[in-house]
């Protein structure tokens, strides 16, 4: 009897996840952004390996070496160094680490408290809700950047700190959704059936409703990953984030600034790269909305 | 419509609260002596210290000195910059012109760009020009502006040398303030080139600013006009026999502007969170470098007060988002 429930499970996630792959290779673009992106996860795991040099040595007898293709240009350097003689390939390759890591650790806390949060609140509605909905919408009547910043300003610059205020500023999108979601879910029959056959709260909340909710979350998570990069990069730029030497690509861009009419290439290329990899994510989260959110379908 | 308004007003008393006590207790959880921070390096005796607490109010309880900073905030009192000893009120208005200046022009070029551009993607769906248009307001959605802002310097001011790098307006003009927007003042002095030297200088920082925003209004309207294009009246206007110009023009065009006009008003923050990097790439005097330069130099006070004013005034606009959709929209009114 149980074997056969775990196999139709099977079978029904197998044909769930067939259906997804099914709308999301519609979209070209998803593709393409997703292709782009499992590239980003595997230099930032391979980076060791790939970077031709340290990311913190500075070569004394190579600052504002041109990449290898102009005038001046060594081959050791292909994408040529910084002003304090630092390889800008290696740096470049290092600081695809930095933004993955952002992103993953400031969704997560954002997500699982956010979560947390909007469950509690539509779960029991009342007062409880009135109160954490109140709370959302002071964090949410601040601009994101400026609060982040002044939450940085209280705990101190550096990168623990700029992620925490990040996913401080970020939560309250999630509690949103997920209460939302969750009102919308407590009225359907399989919550009334599940309550009637005895489920506790605890129960009822996480694995009957919050299952049911997860398509906009996974929307959400995406969209947010994208903007915690791009954030983090801007209070990197502000000297508010990950600070120096590291090869943060915000961060590589205030030092940059100075040179901007002198080396393009110090300054060109790490804005590239937070452009690439923040434009792939969007990407694969346009597909993402088209495969797991009918309601916000692409038309 | 007064019920609906009421009913908006006082939704906003406890929120706003919920921002002062934000503000409050900002100072309060920054680590060290608010006193000892407030004397600066040198310090301050015993007697000093405790003198300074009793007139700051620090000696009195938490909840008091909340109470002592909300009478004095009802009172239009916001404090005074630990570092030009100004009231904090009075800096804030002196800058606040420049970033409104800055930030209309930023949303001027974003909606008169914008929402074209989304109508004709939509009208001509699946097209070159809908394909083109909408990747480009992906990577413009995407941009990190700072990085964007640069790049427009090396390249315009760099290397085309058409633009100056940074402020407001060129040194060889002087003129006294009269309204705070540069491009009237500069048309009001009389002087000749100084409201040109004005707009060259405000060109790039609002490109930069409205980069965002304009490709946010693209895609909404682009999926707005798809949205209402598929409705039964619009295909029952054609049916009818109307030209397809007035179709669009009349009946699709007023219906999707409503979801747009809530995206323009909502793209106040992004203004804001755009405004402090824009001014701080192109020094621009305004709100958004005052806040970055006064976290900077630990000015709490400024900080404190930035921060209330700040999202006062994004609560005050949404607010006013809200009522124009209710005006635009009577079914929300009755909800």
């Amino acid at each position: 009897m149980s074997d056969t429930a775990e196999l139709s499970t099977g079978a029904i996630r197998r044909q769930m996840l067939a259906e997804f792959w099914f709308y999301f290779r519609q979209n070209r673009g998803a593709v393409a952004g997703l292709f782009v992106f499992v590239l980003l996860v595997l230099t930032a795991i391979f980076a060791p390996v790939l970077a031709p040099h340290d990311p913190t040595t500075q070569y004394r007898d190579a600052f504002l070496l041109p990449p290898v293709w102009q005038e001046g240009g060594r081959a050791e350097f292909l994408l040529g160094t910084d002003a304090v003689g630092r390889d800008m390939l290696s740096r470049l390759i290092f600081g695809a680490q930095y933004s993955l890591f952002i992103g993953i650790v400031v969704v997560a806390i954002a997500l699982i408290g956010g979560v947390i949060i909007g469950l509690i609140a539509g779960f029991f509605r009342g007062w409880v809700d009135a109160v954490i909905m109140r709370v959302m919408d002071v964090i949410l009547a601040f601009p994101s950047l400026l609060l982040a910043l002044v939450l940085v300003a209280v705990l101190g610059p550096g990168l623990t700190n700029a992620m925490i205020a990040i996913a401080i500023v970020y939560q309250p999108h999630f509690a949103r959704l997920t209460r939302a979601a969750v009102m919308g879910e407590m009225q359907r029959e399989y919550v009334t059936a599940a309550r009637v056959a005895g489920a506790g709260n605890l129960r009822l909340m996480f694995k009957t409703i919050l299952p049911n909710c997860l398509g906009p979350l996974i929307v959400q998570a995406t969209l947010s990953f994208s903007s915690a990069v791009l954030d983090s990069a801007a209070l990197g730029f502000l000297g508010m984030g990950a600070q120096p030497p590291s090869p943060e690509w915000g961060t590589m861009l205030a030092e940059a600034r100075e040179f901007i009419l002198r080396a393009w290439w110090v300054v060109t290329l790490p804005g590239l790269a937070i452009l690439v990899s923040v434009l792939a994510i969007n990407m694969m989260g346009d597909g993402l909305r088209d495969a797991l959110d009918p309601k916000l379908k692409r038309s | 419509m007064v019920r609906f308004l009421l009913s908006k007003l006082l939704y906003l008393i406890p929120t706003f609260l919920g921002i002062t006590i934000v503000a409050f207790g900002f100072v309060r959880i920054l680590p060290g002596d608010p006193v000892l921070l407030m004397a600066g390096e040198r310090g301050v005796s015993p007697e000093r210290h405790a003198e300074l607490s009793a007139q700051l109010g620090f000696d009195k309880p938490v909840v008091m000195q909340y109470l002592d900073f909300l009478w004095r905030l009802l009172q239009g009192d916001l404090g005074n910059s630990l570092v030009t000893k100004k009231p904090v009120l009075a800096e804030f208005l002196a800058l606040f012109p420049a970033t409104v200046e800055l930030g209309i022009c930023a949303i001027l070029i974003a909606t008169l760009v914008g929402v074209p551009v989304g109508v004709l993607a939509a009208i001509k769906r699946g097209s070159w020009f809908d394909q083109v248009s909408m990747t480009s307001a992906l990577v413009g959605f995407s941009m990190p502006i700072f990085w964007w802002g640069l790049l427009l310097i090396i390249f315009f001011s760099g290397i085309l040398d058409w633009t100056p790098v940074s402020g407001r307006i060129s040194l060889m003009y002087y003129f006294p303030q009269v309204t705070g927007f540069m491009l009237i003042d500069s048309l009001l002095s009389g002087q000749e080139g100084a409201f040109t030297s004005a707009v060259s200088h405000l060109i790039l920082p609002s490109i930069v600013l409205a980069t965002i925003p304009l490709a946010v209004i693209a895609r909404q309207t682009r999926s707005a006009m798809l949205e209402v294009m598929g409705e039964d009246y619009v295909r029952t206007a054609r049916a009818k026999g109307m030209p397809r110009r007035r179709v669009i023009g009349v009946h699709a065009l007023r219906n999707a502007m409503i979801p747009v006009i809530t995206t323009i008003g909502l793209q106040i923050g992004v203004l804001i969170a755009g405004a402090i990097l824009t001014e701080t790439i192109f020094s621009w005097p305004g709100i958004g470098k005052w806040m970055i330069d006064s976290i900077a130099r630990r000015d709490y006070p400024v900080v404190q007060s930035g921060l209330l004013l700040i999202a006062g005034m994004v609560m005050v606009v949404n607010l006013l988002v809200d009522l124009t959709y209710g005006l635009i929209n009577p079914r929300i009114r009755a909800s």
